[in-house]
C-alpha cells in the first residue's frame, strides 16, 4: 500500500493549500504576518478542543459539552479572580475544573453504561448553567494584564500568538499518541468493533474515561485560552464552539461511526476552517453568507465521503 | 474544482468591487472633516432592526461626509464574534471604527490592537466598560440620566396642562436605571412645575412596582386609580408599565393621563388612537448619525475626545447640532426622543 492514493485527509490538505494560494491572490489583506496572527489567534481553542475530539470520535464516542466545559473553566477563573485569588491558583482552578467535567461526562458514560450523545448534551446545558450560576449577569474583568496579554499579544519578535506553542505541542502529542502508540491503536480498535476491542483485552472503559477526562481538561486549557484572549469571562461566552469543533473534525476526515481519522487532517480542516472564514471575510463575504458557507462545509464533510465510497462501491467495516 | 473556485472567486471579487465603488464627493457643511474616509459601522450583531435603523443614520452622516461607509459585523450580538471583525477591519486598513459595543469587555484588547493600528473609534447606543475606554475618543449615548428622569416630567406636565397630581409605575424597586430616574423626577417636579404634586406627598412615596412585568404592572395601575382617584398623570419609565398602562386605560377609558419610556412598535396603536399622546425612548438613528460625525471630526483631527471638547454633527448650518463630552468621555444626545401621532408610523416599523 506504499502507492500514493487520494483520501479524504489529503484532499483537505490540498484544499488548506488551494485555499491560501488563492486567498493570497484575491485579498491583499490575507497573507500579510498580522492576519495569520488573528487566524491562528481565532482557531487556538478550537484546534486545542478538536485533537482529543478527534480521539473520541475515533473511538466511537461524542462529547457536546466541550464549549460548555470551556465557558465553566473560563467562568471558575473569573469567580476566583473576583473572589481575591491570585490569578495563578484561579488558573489551576480552572484546568481543575476542565478536567471535573471530563470525569463527570465521562463516568456518566462508562461506569452508568449512558449513551455519550444524551450524556452530553445533558452537561452541555448543566455546565452553562453553572456558568451562569457562578458569574450571574455580570461578566469579570480587570484581569492582571501581565497574564492575560499572553492570550492577544504575539511572541516577541514574530507574527505569532502564544497560542502557538499550545497548538504546537499539544499537536505532535496527540499525533504521536494516535497512530504511533499502543494507546492509538486500541482508540481505533475501540472504534471499529468495541465489543472484539474488550474480547481480545483492551481496557474499554478505562480507556474511555480517560479520553473523557483529557478532552475535560483540554477544554479547560481551551478556557483558559479564551479568558486571556477576551481579557475577561462571561457566563455566556464560547457559544457555538462544540459545533466548530465537531465540524473541523469531521471535515478533517474522522468517521462520525468511528474508527476511521487522521490527526493530521484534524489539523489541516481546522487551518482550513480558519483560513477560508478570514479569505471570505476579508473579501466582504457578509456574516449572513459566512453562516452558510460553515454550514455547508460540515455537511459536504458528512455526505461526501460517503458518496465517495457508495460510488467506490466500498462498504466499511465500521457497524451501520 | 480550482478552476470553478477561482472563478466563483473573481466573480465574488468583482461582485464586492461593484457594490464598495458609490464614494460620493465629500458635499459637508462641516468644516475640517476629511473627505473619503474609510469607516465601519458595526452593531452589535446584524439582522436587527434597531441596529438597521441605526446604521440608516449613520449612512445618512457619511453620505454628507463624503465618507465611505460599509455595515459589518457578527451574526449573533456576543463579543468574541464582533472581534473577528474588529480584527478584519484592522486588516482592511479602515481608518474609523463605529461600534455598538456587545460585550463591554471582551472587545477592549481588539480594539486597543485597533488603535494601535491607527483607527479612530467611537463607540455608540453600547460602550465598553468605562475602566478600559481608553482606546475610544467618545461615547454616544442617548441622555443623561436625569435629563431622562426629568424629560418625563416635561411630557406628563404638558399632558395635564401643568396642574394636578402625579404618581410613578416603575419596574422593580431594585432596578438601578429606573430608580436614578425617579431621583432626579421628585424635586424637578416640584421646583419646575408648582400646580403639580406627587400622589403620596413626596416622590418616594408616590411610586408603585410592577417588576416589568405586564399582569402586576396593570394590577398596580387600577392600585393608583382605586388609591387616588384625583391623580391627573402617571409616569411609567419602563417599556413594560407604559404599555401596560395605556392598555388599561383604554379598557377602563380613565381620564388619567399617562406617559413614559415606551417601545414606538409597542405605544403605537395608543398614540395612533390617542390613548397616549406622547412618549419616549432614544433614536438609534440620531446616536449613528451624530456618533458618525464625532468620529470623522476625530479623525480629521479637530476634536480630540477630551472631556468639555466639542464637535457638530449636521449637514447644514441651519440643521447643525454642537456637542459637548461629559465627564467618562461620554456624549450625551440630549433629550430622549419623542414619539407622537405625527411620527409614530415612520418608526414603529423600526423598533
Amino acid at each position: 500500500m506504499k502507492k500514493f492514493t487520494f483520501s479524504w485527509d489529503r484532499g483537505v490538505g490540498a484544499l488548506l493549500v488551494l485555499t491560501i494560494i488563492v486567498g493570497s491572490f484575491i485579498t491583499p489583506y490575507f497573507a500579510v504576518s498580522s492576519n495569520i496572527s488573528f487566524v491562528i489567534q481565532d482557531i487556538g481553542e478550537i484546534a486545542i478542543i478538536a485533537l482529543p475530539m478527534a480521539f473520541l470520535i475515533i473511538a466511537g464516542e461524542i462529547d457536546l459539552s466541550v464549549a460548555s466545559t470551556l465557558n465553566l473553566s473560563s467562568a471558575a477563573i473569573g469567580y476566583s479572580f473576583r473572589n481575591g485569588l491570585p490569578f495563578w491558583l484561579c488558573v489551576v482552578i480552572g484546568l481543575l475544573t476542565g478536567l471535573t467535567c471530563g470525569l463527570i461526562n465521562g463516568i456518566l458514560v462508562t461506569k452508568f453504561g449512558l449513551q455519550s450523545l444524551a450524556v452530553t448534551i445533558g452537561t452541555l446545558a448543566l455546565f452553562r448553567g453553572l456558568c451562569y450560576v457562578l458569574l450571574g449577569n455580570q461578566p469579570v474583568n480587570q484581569m492582571p494584564d501581565s497574564w492575560v496579554k499572553l492570550g492577544y499579544t504575539n511572541i516577541p519578535h514574530t507574527f505569532l500568538p502564544y497560542s502557538v506553542i499550545l497548538i504546537a505541542i499539544l499537536g505532535a502529542a496527540a499525533w504521536i499518541t494516535l497512530h504511533y502508540t499502543r494507546f492509538g491503536r486500541w482508540t481505533f480498535a475501540v472504534g471499529i468493533n468495541a465489543d472484539a476491542a474488550k474480547f481480545s483485552g483492551i481496557p474499554v472503559a478505562r480507556m474511555k474515561l480517560a479520553l473523557f477526562m483529557t478532552t475535560g481538561l483540554m477544554s479547560g486549557v481551551a478556557g483558559i485560552v479564551y479568558t486571556f484572549r477576551f481579557a475577561s469571562s462571561s457566563p455566556n461566552g464560547a457559544t457555538g464552539f462544540e459545533l466548530a469543533v465537531i465540524a473541523s473534525v469531521l471535515f478533517g476526515g474522522v468517521s462520525i461511526a468511528g474508527g476511521v481519522g487522521t490527526m493530521w487532517g484534524v489539523l489541516a480542516a481546522v487551518l482550513e476552517l480558519g483560513v477560508i472564514r478570514s479569505v471570505l471575510q476579508l473579501i466582504d463575504v457578509s456574516a449572513n453568507a459566512l453562516l452558510i458557507v460553515s454550514g455547508g462545509l460540515l455537511l459536504i464533510s458528512v455526505v461526501l465521503p460517503r458518496a465517495i465510497e457508495i460510488s467506490r462501491g466500498r462498504r466499511k467495516i465500521a457497524t451501520q | 474544482m480550482q478552476k470553478k473556485l477561482i472563478r466563483v472567486a473573481v466573480a465574488l471579487t468583482a461582485a464586492v468591487a461593484l457594490i464598495g465603488s458609490t464614494a460620493p464627493a465629500n458635499a459637508a457643511g462641516v468644516k475640517g472633516i476629511q473627505g473619503g474616509l474609510k469607516i465601519a459601522i458595526m452593531p452589535k450583531a446584524l439582522n436587527i432592526g434597531y441596529f438597521d435603523a441605526w446604521n440608516k443614520g449613520a449612512q445618512t452622516a457619511c453620505k454628507e461626509i463624503g465618507a465611505r461607509c460599509t455595515y459589518l459585523g457578527p451574526t449573533e450580538a456576543t463579543g468574541p464574534a464582533q472581534v473577528q471583525f474588529i480584527n478584519k477591519i484592522i486588516q482592511q486598513k479602515y481608518q474609523v471604527l463605529v461600534i455598538s459595543a456587545a460585550d463591554q469587555n471582551a472587545i477592549v484588547p481588539a480594539l486597543n490592537a485597533a488603535k494601535a493600528a491607527g483607527i479612530t473609534i467611537v463607540t455608540s447606543d453600547a460602550d465598553v466598560a468605562g475602566a478600559s475606554a481608553s482606546s475610544r475618543v467618545t461615547a454616544v449615548l442617548p441622555a443623561e440620566s436625569s435629563r431622562i428622569g426629568t424629560a418625563e416630567i416635561d411630557w406628563i406636565a404638558a399632558a395635564t396642562g401643568s396642574k394636578g397630581s402625579v404618581a410613578i409605575l416603575s419596574a422593580a424597586a431594585t432596578a438601578a436605571n429606573q430608580n436614578a430616574w425617579i431621583a432626579a423626577m421628585g424635586p424637578y417636579l416640584t421646583k419646575t412645575y408648582p400646580n403639580m404634586s406627587w400622589v403620596g406627598g413626596t416622590v418616594e412615596k408616590s411610586v408603585f412596582y410592577g417588576d416589568d412585568d405586564t399582569t402586576k404592572s396593570t394590577a398596580q395601575f387600577n392600585a393608583i386609580l382605586a388609591q387616588y382617584p384625583d391623580v391627573a398623570g402617571i409616569v411609567a419609565p419602563t417599556t413594560v408599565g407604559v404599555k401596560a398602562a395605556a392598555a388599561e386605560k383604554k379598557s377602563k377609558k380613565a381620564a388619567v393621563k399617562v406617559t413614559g419610556l415606551g417601545l414606538p412598535s409597542e405605544m403605537a396603536p395608543y398614540i395612533e388612537d390617542g390613548t397616549v399622546e406622547k412618549v419616549g425612548l432614544w433614536n438609534p438613528i440620531d446616536l449613528g448619525y451624530v456618533a458618525v460625525y464625532a468620529a470623522a471630526q476625530a479623525k480629521s483631527g479637530s476634536f480630540t475626545g477630551a472631556v468639555g471638547s466639542t464637535f457638530v454633527a449636521g449637514a447644514t448650518a441651519k440643521t447643525q447640532k454642537k456637542y459637548t463630552v461629559t465627564a467618562g468621555g461620554i456624549t450625551y444626545l440630549g433629550d430622549p426622543f419623542t414619539f407622537t401621532k405625527a411620527n409614530i408610523a415612520t418608526f414603529k416599523a423600526i423598533y
